[in-house]
């Protein structure tokens, strides 16, 4: 082969791969859709998303109890974990010295490694009964949901954040310093606001891991099909309704739809969640 | 016009910002042509239209021809990759390939197809003597090339272009980044090709241009305001902007 | 108002103690499990038939599914990047292509799992180890392109100048110098897709089957070391003799060895960094 037809050769082979990268997105696209919607369909829209019933012998499904387990437990686990997180970010640019960050950037490192299933069997194993035994039964419980959460997004929001603040330039907290401020004056006058939108970005897309989760949430949250009452009443999210039927249910059947549209409305969250990150991070 | 290599209204644009404006010149066989001017006025940008490495960058628009043998090197029958092994190029940062100093000579000549060993031993060794580092690298040609002086990896990139066996040999800034003493050998080696070879050099050391060079031009904002022989240019240049330059005076 | 100084005592504290929870969080749910699981790590049950107990169908199905994964989306992910780092030209195809690879890394994995159902599972027919190697192959597609696409796009222009000065094509240059220099990145993509198979359970939940026989075909069931955990943590114990708490401790086994494989996943990739790193230094760029 001479070198020209080698040239066009291996260039069409390679556009044939990202053709078919593509693909996948347009196949998942597809495949969801055509799954989904039927379930509107079947159940009508509005009584599918504002639906309490979801019963599978009589076909009739509603997901609004599992909207707002998704919900209550990305904001209730965001809550926590986003001041914990930039405090920990902080301290990761500001204040360890280079000796500490290699102690600690690693550990932080490992979190984000462990899969996510050993989240949730430390939490089912001994987060559970220490809710069952000092708070409330069953323990499996939103609350439990939301602490191991917590811990997930974590890392996410600590690296995320990390980077936008150490993106500041070095110049405005030398101005402060300069100024006669002291570290925590310029940490909390130039540094944080300097890198606030990309430390919203880096929590909002702590937000869509949280609600994308699946298998940790399962484990611990009881999966009750109800709008909880309190933090110790187990709940059902949309991801964890997937997980608990997705092995059982039949093919083709309004089950199987139904539980495609749960993914869609996920998905919808994650992409409002992931877009609006991208968007603030982007400005910095 | 009938010498080898010449551009004629040759004009580029980056985007939309002018780079070069209706350049008109012709090269002299076998001998040192040196570009002077200030940095900025698209001495590099001209240099790199002669091997089509404008190509790479997807922003560039060219007007006008460059024509080497008789052809078009922007035709549509032109072949960047033929056209690259006749006109060679010395970058002004060495950039020596991350291989072994063997490896670096032998690249050009192995993508040309050659594969016998005792062909690519000579040819190696035959460059590298021709750019004056063969006497200190011919017991570690194994070696990185990577960890060389920055003197010794230009010459390595010069053996390198030597390899291919160019007819016309483009020097960006061939010795910006290097020492005197660099400098010098550099500056001797390419005395000692001119007679084999077509050599078109950019400089912003205008002693440089004055020491090696056989004809010199000056560019000032994308334009060629004046050329002829280095004796000429230095001696009595034309144009007021020429002599300012040459004199220090300029910018 | 707190005097600067005292705030600056505080806020140092403050901090102090938050990071020290944070890290202690983590050391506790490692140590928890290592104290709950280490009982369970013997010969046999790491090594032994999963009909008698052990793991070998989970190890030998991680393994499977790892390099059938791997042989999805090396060439497609390593083609795409390259594909999009040195081909692509600047028009909406391309900005597309790359829209669609960050959108597919945001996706959760369950919806992995959904799709693998409807389209793998339903094409092959049953599940087995193709049809969750096939939607791991999906999930890990984007993380593959990405860091193939950092290493390409991290290799300096000029090398490539001298390539092409040298009367190189533009694949002679990709092949022989673009790749070569961008291996050591474009590895570091391959362990981190490896370690998201290792690590996953939603997407392959329906799709690879849970045989506990040593997988041989593609076409065979097969589970994986996380999918054994999850089914050793939820499901009540069969037969006689078997505890729950039993089933507790070997799935904080489990967990023991998957902290392992991520550990030297980890390590790995820092020592191909620092390798790679140094040898930039060493060589003075
Ligand atoms: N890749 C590029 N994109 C846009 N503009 C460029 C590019 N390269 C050079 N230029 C511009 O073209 C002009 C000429 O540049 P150059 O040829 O490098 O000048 P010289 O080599 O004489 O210093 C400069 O104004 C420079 O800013
Ligand atoms: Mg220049």
């Amino acid at each position: 082969m001479s070198k020209k037809n080698i040239e066009i050769t291996v260039r069409c082979l390679l556009f044939l791969c990202s053709i078919i990268s593509l693909m996948i997105l347009v196949g998942i696209g597809y495949f969801l859709f055509k799954n989904g919607f039927s379930a509107f369909i079947e159940n009508g829209l509005g009584n599918f998303i504002f639906g309490k019933t979801w019963n599978i012998s009589k076909n009739v499904y509603g997901v609004y109890p599992l909207i707002l387990g998704s919900l209550f437990v990305t904001t209730g686990s965001i809550i926590v974990s986003a001041p914990i997180g930039i405090s920990v970010a902080i301290f990761m640019t500001d204040i360890a010295t280079s000796d500490i960050k290699k102690i600690i950037g690693p550990c932080i490192e490992l979190m984000a490694g462990i899969p996510s299933i050993v989240f949730g069997l430390v939490g089912m194993i001994f987060l559970v009964p220490l809710i069952r035994e000092n708070f409330s039964p069953p323990g499996y419980s939103l609350i439990a949901a939301i602490i191991v959460l917590i811990v997930m997004t974590m890392p996410t929001i600590i690296t995320l954040s990390e980077d936008s603040l150490r993106s500041v330039p070095r110049q405005y907290k030398e101005a402060s310093y300069a100024l006669g401020a002291t570290k925590w004056q310029t940490v909390w006058n130039v540094t944080l606001p300097a890198a606030k939108s990309g430390i919203i970005g880096a929590v909002i897309l702590g937000m869509g891991r949280a609600i994308g989760e699946a298998m940790a949430v399962y484990m611990v949250i009881g999966n009750a099909f109800k709008i909880p009452n309190s933090l110790f009443d187990p709940s059902r999210t949309l991801t964890s309704n997937i997980v608990g039927q997705i092995e059982e249910a039949a093919l083709n059947s309004q089950h199987m739809h139904a539980l495609f549209a749960c993914g869609i409305i996920l998905l919808i969250f994650v992409f409002l969640f992931n877009g609006i990150s991208f968007k603030m991070r982007k400005v910095v | 016009m009938k010498d080898k290599l010449y551009s004629k209204d040759l004009s580029l644009w980056y985007g939309k910002k002018q780079a070069l404006k209706n350049v008109d010149f012709s090269f002299k066989d076998k001998s040192i042509t040196a570009f002077i001017g200030p940095s900025g006025c698209g001495k590099s940008t001209y240099l790199r239209c002669f091997n089509r490495m404008n190509d790479l960058i997807a922003t560039v628009n060219i007007e006008g021809e460059v024509v080497y043998n008789g052809i078009d090197i922007n035709g549509k029958d032109a072949d960047p990759v033929e056209i690259r092994k006749k006109i060679g190029m010395v970058f002004q940062q060495p950039n020596p390939l991350p291989k072994s100093i063997y490896e670096n000579v032998a690249y050009g000549p192995k993508i040309a197809g050659i594969k016998k060993k005792k062909t690519l031993n000579d040819i190696v060794e035959k460059s590298l003597r021709k750019a004056a580092i063969w006497n200190e690298v011919k017991d570690e040609l194994k070696k990185s090339a990577l960890a060389l002086s920055g003197g010794q990896q230009q010459r390595i990139c010069l053996a390198r272009t030597l390899a291919i066996e160019p007819e016309i040999i483009l020097m960006d800034e061939p010795c910006s980044a290097l020492d005197p003493i660099a400098t010098a050998k550099i500056e001797q080696t390419m005395l000692d090709l001119k007679k084999d070879y077509t050599i078109v050099i950019v400089t912003h050391n205008i002693q440089q241009a004055a020491r090696i060079s056989d004809q010199t031009a000056f560019m000032l904002l994308g334009e060629l305001v004046e050329h002829g022989t280095t004796k000429e240019m230095f001696e009595k240049p034309i144009n007021t902007e020429t002599s300012d330059y040459i004199n220090g005076r300029y910018g | 108002m707190i005097k600067p100084q005292i705030a600056q005592k505080i806020s140092s504290v403050l901090l102090w103690t938050i990071t020290l929870l944070v890290v202690s969080s983590m050391l506790f749910i490692i140590v928890y499990t290592v104290l709950h699981g280490w009982r369970s790590l013997n010969m046999h049950f790491v090594f032994g038939s999963t009909i008698t107990g052990g793991l070998m169908a989970p190890i030998l199905g991680t393994l499977y599914l790892i390099l059938l994964t791997l042989l999805f989306i090396f060439p497609l992910g390593v083609g795409t990047a390259i594909y999009l780092s040195e081909y692509a030209p600047e028009n909406k195809f391309t900005k597309f292509t790359k829209f669609a690879l960050k959108s597919l890394a945001g996706i959760p994995s369950i919806i992995y799992g959904l799709f693998g159902v409807a389209f793998f599972v339903v094409f092959i027919g049953h599940t087995c180890i193709l049809a969750g190697a096939l939607t791991m192959a999906c999930l890990s597609l984007p993380y593959m392109v990405t860091s193939a696409e950092e290493a390409l796009i991290g290799v300096p222009k000029t090398w490539r100048e001298a390539s092409y000065a040298l009367g190189a094509t533009k694949w002679e240059t990709t092949w022989k110098i673009v790749i070569p220099a961008a291996l050591p990145g474009i590895m570091t993509g391959v362990i981190l897709c490896a370690g998201r198979v290792v690590a996953e359970t939603a997407p392959l939940l329906a799709t690879v089957g849970f045989s506990p026989f040593n997988p041989v075909s593609p076409l065979d069931g097969a589970r994986t070391l996380a999918l054994e955990l999850f089914y050793l943590a939820t499901e009540a114990p069969s037969t006689g003799g078997i505890t729950r708490q039993d089933l507790i401790t070997q799935a904080m086994g489990v967990a023991i060895i998957l902290f392992i494989i991520i550990i030297l996943m980890n390590m790995s990739v820092r020592w191909i960094g620092k390798k790679y790193s140094n040898e930039q230094y060493k060589i003075g760029r």
